[in-house]
């Protein structure tokens, strides 16, 4: 556990000690303030024109009307910059030539790979927890439900965890950051619209297309629905990235 | 303290190291020396649990570094060719993270800092960016790193390897004066380095083993004449053909006024030619032995001179 944390304290700091942590995590907050403000403002001006009718009044629900789309965007937003924040992991480590100190270092494979992992799930979590001041705004001016906003949270956390899983996995499969960075988001992006073969596939197939979409099980997540078939489905697709990541640099080294 | 036996690392079909056997006692330096792709690099790969062998063993301050990898690289401090650096981090906080990785213990961290930063010579850089130093303080920190556990074994690949003379000289110094607590391999290029640091050398050419030994054993074992040179002032006529008649002599030459005096090994015939230059008054100037230098043996091991 020593070891692990202490790549991952090692790595959490090359992210904060150059602009990547920074950069990705400004350009997030920048572009989820925006879809929140702007999914507020309509939410607004639709109250005002609801409140000459109490019965639609009544239908107006900030956590449908406002979340729901907002852990949407932001889904897509982790979709499109996560892989810049693993593509390094393992890449640079192999160009620069320092994946020599850590395999000749009395640490295992399986601890350097997780360490890593938490660094950038520590960023993850930054990224989310910052988002998170958005809400003072609708908690002090409106009543929104507080276990639907951190079951969507929740959601975003598993996603981004498998997200970055993916990454690392990429990561050890090249040398080059673009080509991991390129290849995460392909990969990702082909388990996302899966879902969408699902439509004309029939029979088994199509439980089998919907299940391993990615979109399928965060979208119960930010309706409030707490699945453990959802949460199943990401830990077992971050364990899987996790350990394909282990064969990869083992089969590397012995060949 | 090093032993490998009968080590083979094959990369696909290309073998890269065949049946490599050596030991190096405890407290020396040896030399690894061999032309580029000789198998220097995938040798020190292996010793030091970075690439598994495909066959043999080799063992480190008594562990197997196959059967028992983690007890081998917390003994062993490498610094392989391309020196391992994070260029965002300064340079204590890159040791203090290899202290970490090499689990130092946490009370320990600071007293192994202050004693790497001190032999290495980076009390002056310490606090700097790893990108910003010199190439010379780039390696010291790539030595350091390897000090930092203090380990039994080191081993440098090529340590010297792209910086200046008076860089050269003072790395070279610093790996001396590590000669007796630590046992140390390093590869190189520079025969020169071999003589003034190393204790022994193994020659190894395309993976291959041609030689190992101190380098007096080598040197006496790779003779095959011994000979003497003799600058005189007169006579050199009658001293050439006197000389092919001094009894065991096989060869007699001159060149640029020197003349060189050649008998197989096993006798001593030294003695012989100075009583007959200084009775036949030729005016001795001058006489050396020819010792065989680095190169010779060298080249000759390289060039096919056989295991010995």
């Amino acid at each position: 556990m020593k070891n692990i944390w202490n790549i991952a304290k090692k790595e959490i700091k090359t992210y904060f000690t150059s602009p990547i942590a920074y950069v990705i995590i400004a350009v997030f907050l920048v572009l989820v303030g925006f879809f929140f403000s702007s999914a507020l403002s309509w939410f607004n001006s639709q109250a005002i024109q609801m409140a000459q009718n109490p019965y639609y009044a009544q239908q107006m629900n900030i956590n449908q009307m406002v979340y729901t789309p907002l852990f949407h965007n932001m889904s897509i937003i982790l979709l499109l910059m996560l892989p810049l924040l693993t593509m390094r992991l393992f890449s640079e480590e192999k160009k620069t030539g320092t994946d020599e100190l850590l395999f000749t270092s009395p640490v295992s494979v399986g601890q350097i790979i997780l360490g890593k992992y938490l660094a950038a799930l520590v960023v993850l979590v930054a990224m989310l927890a910052l988002t998170g001041l958005l809400s003072v705004f609708s908690f002090a001016f409106g009543n929104p439900e507080f276990p639907q906003i951190l079951n969507g949270y929740l959601g975003l956390l598993l996603m981004g965890a498998a997200f970055i899983a993916a990454g690392v996995f990429f990561s050890s499969l090249t040398e080059n950051q673009i080509v991991s960075a390129i290849l995460t988001f392909g990969a990702l992006l082909l388990f996302w619209i899966l879902n969408w073969a699902a439509y004309s596939a029939s029979g088994m197939w199509k439980d089998v297309l919907n299940y391993l979409s990615i979109f399928q099980h965060f979208d119960d997540m930010t309706r409030g629905i707490l699945d453990t078939k959802d949460v199943v489905y990401y830990a077992s697709f971050a364990f899987f990235g996790l350990f394909l990541t282990h064969s990869v640099i083992q089969s590397r080294r012995w060949r | 303290m090093i032993e490998v036996e009968h080590l083979t690392k094959k990369y696909g079909d290309l073998v890269a190291v065949r049946d490599l056997s050596f030991k190096v006692a405890k407290g020396k330096i040896w030399g690894l020396l061999g032309p580029n792709a000789a198998g220097k690099t995938t040798t020190m790969r292996v010793l030091t649990g970075y690439l598994p062998a495909t066959e043999g063993k080799a063992t480190v301050a008594g562990f197997d570094v196959f059967a028992q990898p983690n007890e081998a690289k917390k003994v062993i401090g490498y610094l392989p060719e391309v020196v391992p650096l994070y260029p965002e981090m300064t340079v204590s906080d890159y040791l203090s993270f290899v202290a970490a990785l090499k689990q130092v213990p946490a009370a320990k961290r600071k007293p192994a800092l202050d004693r790497a930063i001190q032999v290495s010579g980076l009390a002056s850089v310490k606090n700097r960016l790893i990108k910003n130093i010199s190439r010379g303080y780039k390696q010291r920190v790539g030595i350091a790193q390897s000090l930092i556990h203090n380990p039994d074994v080191l081993i440098l690949d090529e340590p010297t390897i792209g910086l200046d003379p008076a860089q050269i000289i003072e790395i070279r110094e610093m790996i001396k004066g590590l000669r007796g607590e630590h046992t140390i391999i390093l590869s190189t290029h520079i025969l020169a380095e071999v003589t003034q640091t190393c204790d022994g050398v193994v020659i190894i050419n395309e993976g291959r083993l041609m030689a190992s030994g101190s380098l007096e054993e080598l040197t006496a074992s790779f003779r095959e004449k011994d000979r003497v040179i003799l600058r005189l002032r007169r006579g050199h006529e009658d001293a050439l053909s006197a000389l092919k008649n001094l009894p065991g002599v096989e060869k007699v030459s001159r060149h640029d006024g020197e003349m060189t005096v050649e008998w197989n090994p096993g006798k001593d015939l030294r003695e012989s030619v100075s009583r007959l230059v200084v009775e036949k008054d030729w005016g001795l100037l001058e006489m050396r032995t020819a010792a065989m230098n680095i190169e010779d043996l060298y080249l000759r091991v390289v060039s096919g001179g056989g295991e010995q």
